[in-house]
């Protein structure tokens, strides 16, 4: 909460004239049933035209003044509600740029996305509401009983006990409403997911005739969402009745005493009236006040959220070292590494010591799961080891400013993602000031500038969201090329030609071999073709090393990387022909 | 503009239609909801003129007349819990009415999908039909609760209230029914712009999600490539830009409420000013202090309903058109079938008669297409990525109809059987893997519902699944499925060949999955598709060499049409389309 009310420091002004222009709406409000008392008491009673005439142009003034002081409140309300929201928005949004790879994996992008999205929309509604009724609905309720208790105190204590029993009924029938809102919300996201399973495995369902058994369980489904659904409705059928009944009980207290107090020549006629016209008013404004706190109370846990992504810790960041002039470029070193992901039970990586000089190309092969693309996250600082050391040109990455070695290490993730724009924004992401010759160059090295000269635009053709206008190996091919434009010492692919026909794979691998002569190539793989020219390849399984060597090497001594040799150049020994 | 409008208004009469017919054995029900909101809104009319003349009664200082005050008083305590219990009553009946209808309808168009043809199916979204079967069906069940809870009411609750000032005093009601356009009049202007900043929000607001989808879900990109000062500064362009849309759309919605109440505030006015003037006989005359007041409780509720009415046909112009989409899904024809097995299939041959099929039926995709598999051949279906190995798998399994020419299973024309028939023959492992989330033994189980829990370990066992079952938490009670289960892909594989193993088809369709699986697990999945294979008929797309070159036939596909078969060596030495695959796709050695 004091968080939120740091972000309301350059709204201070609105958010404090939102309330009270509210505040003098609603006192106006509370005048009203005094009006009208004298209208009765004076008025009718003398007889005069002239009075009620009068009276009546204060009403519509009054009418006139409201309006443009709630318009008021509501336009300062709106401003900073949406003002502040839209800097929680940002300073969420730079948090997470903060957050370090470890952090982001834990939380998951669709959790930051719904934190920046419909809680900080929940929570604009929040304040937005507060600011302009959630202040206003007490005070009417307050003033209308201190209006009341300048009428007549006995008459008030009535009002006050009339609150405390709205309140109590309203309250309880909500917040009883509220767990079983829950699970029907439950029961809807289980029928959801039921249904979208049913579609998905529509062949399956079909192949095995299970169509009648999916029927049973849906129409089950569907009967257990009516239960609860009917359990919400019992509980809220009552809220409308209740109030009924509680306030007319009120009006009748109200009135016989009130007569009482008239006959003794306590009251007028005209004040019994205005009394129940504030009960009236108290009545609207206590429902109202109770489903906003309904509402308030999305709003407060979605804060909560928010807060929790605000106040937690950032992750580890590198340090300010940047290696000698005279170091190698381009120079890996692993000793000993280890490395176990947040959480993990088992290590994804172990005891794992090579070299790679300048220059050369390392090959990492292996199955799913085996620890490959942790070792491409190592080299680039993404991670940090937690056994042994990673040295970059002599540096451990720990120490390594972090800007000095995204500079060095440029990485193709294994699923290619492009950003919207063009095909030049995606290529100009890693060096802003790259020419055209230079982008064309990297393009022909990825084997992209054939499809690119195609599209209308060349370089400038668009790039719609998430690139789904290029078909997965272009989408390959383009994110190669901008890690080409890239001018780095180490170049790591990690399994970033999957979906590329092999044709196109071993050209494209012949080009870069001939243009990276300079640069270590890291070629993470499945594919035993793809890395038996590197100098050096290491075969990992389940986060072992179980061979490094040259191919010839491995094929005599490594089991692992003969078996996926041969599964996949000939098959020879897995099939019987 | 006019047409279309015109044309959706007759569409959501005839949607209407279809519901009161599937509300028809409700109908008690409905009656006694309207009997209970007529009860319930009467009385709570009657109750502000009964507050009236309890005031009548206290007229000054000693001449209160108590005698004529109590029973009014009386009355309204009666009025009050009668009207309560009315309510109450309508809420419930309401609730079951809505409920059960929206259930009904829910599973009837859920039971429908299960009989529909694929062809219907695979050429929409799956989120598509879903937010029809839920999301619509909810929006449905609003509309409706709402429509039966507020909108009698509401109209009663006005002409009641019309009613009840037009008995107390015509002047005044005509002065109120002149006013009361005000409200609506200003109402509308309002929505009607906030309408359009609204859209301008809701597409300010697009814009920034998509801006957060991309930067937040490509962050580590973002990182690998330093692009966190663009990224910062695209995105604060565009939160500035959904903030100062948002101000305009709030601040624009929010004035609705003040505006309805400065009308009423008029109208207020106007009934305290004729109203107190009524009562010294300056207007009309006749007028009681207490008939003022009841008219000054209806001048403060007289335009609540009028609001509550539009908002109401807003929400059930949405749920008819929820409900329109729904029964567009309960409607679509569903497939055709023989009531019971004219022919029944003998054996596993099955034979492929001048076949012809197209997806879009303008232009052929398969023509003329005849094949003679024997009993426990083994077909392999290769291609390039995209080639359609698919649409044979659809004819066979009848999940497509044929255009021509006929499919013959085990000597019987398929189209003379129920598919149910056709299929319990049929043993299928696709290489998208599908498990229901429930437990193992239960997905194992699709394949037979009547086996004996031995019979399903033993087919785990013969799919090498019965290992890493019993390493789960729960072995084959373990809860698994597609999101978020603890099993790889391999494994699910493997659990899907089990299923195949306990159906023990005559013929079996297996799809050879490839990249994601690491090589132990599909050096598994090899050797349980093989044992699977062994004495069945099948049709295998073949990712392997091994599998091609052991093949009987092999067909081979490209754009959707099969273009050559035969053996592996007949095609090499044919020297046409499969060679040329064969060196690109599985020639691995002399890339």
């Amino acid at each position: 909460m004091r968080k939120l009310l740091g972000f309301f420091k350059s709204y201070r002004l609105q958010a404090t004239a939102a309330p009270l222009f509210k505040f003098m709406e609603a006192t106006l409000e509370l005048i009203v049933p005094l009006i009208i008392s004298s209208i009765i008491d004076t008025g009718i009673a003398a007889r005069d035209t002239g009075f009620i005439v009068s009276r009546g142009l204060i009403l519509v003034l009054f009418a006139v003044v409201g309006f443009a002081l709630s318009a008021t409140a509501q336009y300062f309300s709106a401003r900073s509600a949406i003002g502040v929201c839209a800097s929680v928005r940002q300073a969420l949004f730079d948090k997470i740029q903060r957050f370090d790879f470890t952090r982001l994996d834990e939380t998951g992008a669709s959790t930051l996305e719904t934190r920046l999205t419909s809680d900080v929309n929940a929570l604009e509604t929040g304040i937005n509401l507060t600011l302009r009724l959630l202040l206003r609905s007490p005070f009417v309720v307050f003033g209308a009983m201190i209006v009341a208790f300048t009428i007549d105190a006995k008459c008030a204590l009535i009002f006050a006990l009339v609150i405390a029993v709205l309140l109590a009924i309203v309250f309880l029938i909500l917040f009883a409403s509220v767990p079983r809102h829950t699970l029907v919300q439950r029961e809807l996201d289980s029928i959801t997911r039921a249904a979208r399973e049913n579609l998905a495995g529509v062949r399956v369902i079909r192949a095995f005739g299970l169509e009648e058994s999916e029927k049973a369980e849906f129409s089950e489904r569907s009967a257990r969402l009516e239960k609860r659904q009917l359990a919400v409705g019992r509980i809220s059928a009552k809220l409308n009745p209740a109030t009924l009944v509680a306030v007319n009980i009120a009006a009748i207290i109200l009135i016989y005493s009130g007569a009482l107090r008239v006959d003794g020549g306590v009251l007028t006629q005209g004040k019994v009236v205005a009394l129940y016209n504030l009960l009236a008013q108290i009545l609207v404004e206590l429902v109202k006040t109770a489903t906003l706190v309904i509402t308030l109370s999305r709003s407060a846990a979605s804060l909560k959220r928010i807060n929790a992504v605000l106040d937690s810790p950032e992750g580890e960041k590198g340090g300010g070292a940047i290696p000698k002039n005279d170091a190698p470029r381009g120079r890996i070193e692993f000793k000993n590494v280890g490395f176990t992901y947040k959480n993990a039970g088992a290590p994804s990586l172990c005891d794992i010591s090579f070299v790679a000089e300048s220059g050369q190309k390392i090959g990492v092969i292996g199955g799913t799961g085996s620890g490959k693309s942790t070792l491409a996250g190592l080299i680039a600082g993404f991670y940090y080891a937690t056994d042994g050391e990673v040295l970059i040109d002599g540096v451990n990455v720990r120490e390594f400013d972090s800007e000095a070695l995204t500079e060095r290490v440029s990485v193709v993730p294994q699923r290619a993602a492009l950003i919207e724009g063009s095909i030049r924004t995606n290529l100009l992401m890693g060096k802003k000031d790259a020419n055209d010759a230079e982008l064309i160059k990297a393009l022909e090295t990825a084997q992209a500038a054939e499809f690119v000269n195609r599209l209308e635009n060349g370089l400038d053709a668009s790039v719609v969201r998430g690139g789904a206008n290029f078909s997965g190996g272009q989408k390959q091919r383009l994110s190669i090329a901008r890690a080409l434009v890239k001018p780095s010492e180490i170049l790591i692919l990690d399994d970033s030609m999957s979906a590329l026909d092999h044709a196109t794979d071993a050209k494209l691998r012949r080009v870069l071999d001939e243009q990276t002569e300079k640069r270590t190539l890291v070629m993470i793989t499945q594919r035993a073709v793809s890395i038996m020219d590197a100098d050096l390849i290491i075969v990992l399984d389940e986060g072992q090393c179980v061979g490094m060597g040259r191919h010839n090497e491995l094929l005599d001594s490594c089991r692992v990387y003969r078996e996926i040799y041969e599964m996949q150049t000939g098959g020879e020994g897995v099939l019987p022909a | 503009m006019k047409k279309a409008n015109n044309a959706a208004a007759g569409s959501s009469s005839e949607v209407l239609k279809k519901l009161l017919i599937r509300l028809k054995d409700q109908r008690a029900l409905a009656a006694l909801s309207l009997i209970a909101a007529f009860v319930s809104v009467a009385l709570s009319l009657v109750i502000p003129v009964l507050v009236g003349r309890g005031i009548d009664c206290i007229v000054g200082e000693g001449s209160v007349d108590f005698e004529k005050l109590t029973p009014y008083l009386v009355m309204i305590g009666i009025c009050a819990l009668i009207s309560a219990l009315a309510n109450y009553l309508m809420g419930r009946v309401n609730n079951r009415i809505t409920y059960h209808c929206v259930r009904r309808i829910r599973t009837e168009a859920f039971e429908r999908i299960q009989h529909k043809p694929l062809s219907a199916l695979d050429g929409r979204a799956i989120g598509d039909t879903v937010s029809r079967l839920i999301t619509d069906t909810d929006q449905l069940a609003d509309g409706l609760l709402l429509g039966f809870s507020q909108l009698f009411t509401g109209v009663l609750a006005i002409l009641g209230t019309l009613a009840f000032m037009l008995s107390v005093s015509p002047i005044i009601t005509l002065a109120v029914v002149l006013l009361s356009p005000l409200s609506i009049v200003v109402a509308g202007f309002i929505s009607k712009r906030s309408y359009l900043s609204f859209k301008a929000r809701t597409e300010a607001r697009g814009e920034n999600t998509a801006l957060i989808d991309e930067f937040v879900g490509e962050q580590k990109l973002i990182r690998a490539f330093k692009y966190e000062a663009e990224a910062r500064k695209r995105f604060s362009e565009s939160n500035e830009h959904l903030a100062a849309c948002s101000v305009k759309a709030t601040f624009l919605s929010s004035l609705t409420n003040p505006s309805t109440r400065f009308a009423n505030s008029i109208i207020y006015a106007s009934v305290a000013v004729l109203g107190a003037l009524s009562v010294i006989g300056t207007v009309g005359g006749g007028l009681t202090v207490g008939g003022l007041s009841a008219f000054l409780s209806y001048a403060n509720q007289y335009t609540k309903p009028f609001n509550e009415i539009s908002g109401v046909i807003a929400e059930l112009q949405g749920a008819l058109a929820g409900a329109q989409r729904l029964f567009e899904l309960i409607e679509a024809p569903v497939e055709t079938e023989p009531k019971e097995d004219e022919l029944n299939p003998e054996d596993g041959s099955v034979r492929f008669d001048s076949v012809a099929f197209s997806y879009d039926k303008k232009s052929e995709l398969i023509k003329d297409f005849s094949l003679d598999v024997k009993n426990g051949m083994r077909v392999a279906i290769v291609g390039p990525t995209g080639c359609g190995k698919t649409t044979l798998i659809n004819l066979i399994m009848r999940f497509y109809e044929q255009d021509g020419g006929i499919i013959i299973f085990g000597g019987a024309d398929t189209r003379r059987m129920k598919r149910s028939t056709l299929r319990s023959k049929i043993g299928m492992v696709l290489q998208q893997t599908w498990l229901k989330t429930s437990t193992v033994r239960d997905n194992i189980a699709m394949g037979d519902p009547d086996a004996s829990f031995e019979e399903i370990v033993d087919a785990a066992k013969k799919a090498h699944a019965h290992g890493f079952i019993m390493r789960l938490e729960n072995g084959y009670d373990t809860v698994v499925g597609d999101e978020g289960g603890a099993l790889s892909e391999g494994q699910k594989q493997l659990i899907c060949i089990a299923r195949a193993m306990l159906a023990k088809p005559d013929v079996l369709i297996l799809d050879e999955a490839t990249s994601s699986i690491d090589t132990r697990t599909e050096m598994l999945v090899q050797d349980a598709m093989l044992s699977l294979m062994k004495g069945r008929t099948s049709f295998v797309v073949a990712h392997r060499l091994s599998t091609v070159r052991g093949a009987d036939v092999i067909l081979v596909m490209d754009s959707g049409r099969v273009i050559e078969k035969g053996r592996h060596d007949e095609l090499i030495s044919k020297g046409g389309f499969y060679k040329r695959l064969y060196e690109t796709q599985f020639a691995h050695r002399d890339a």
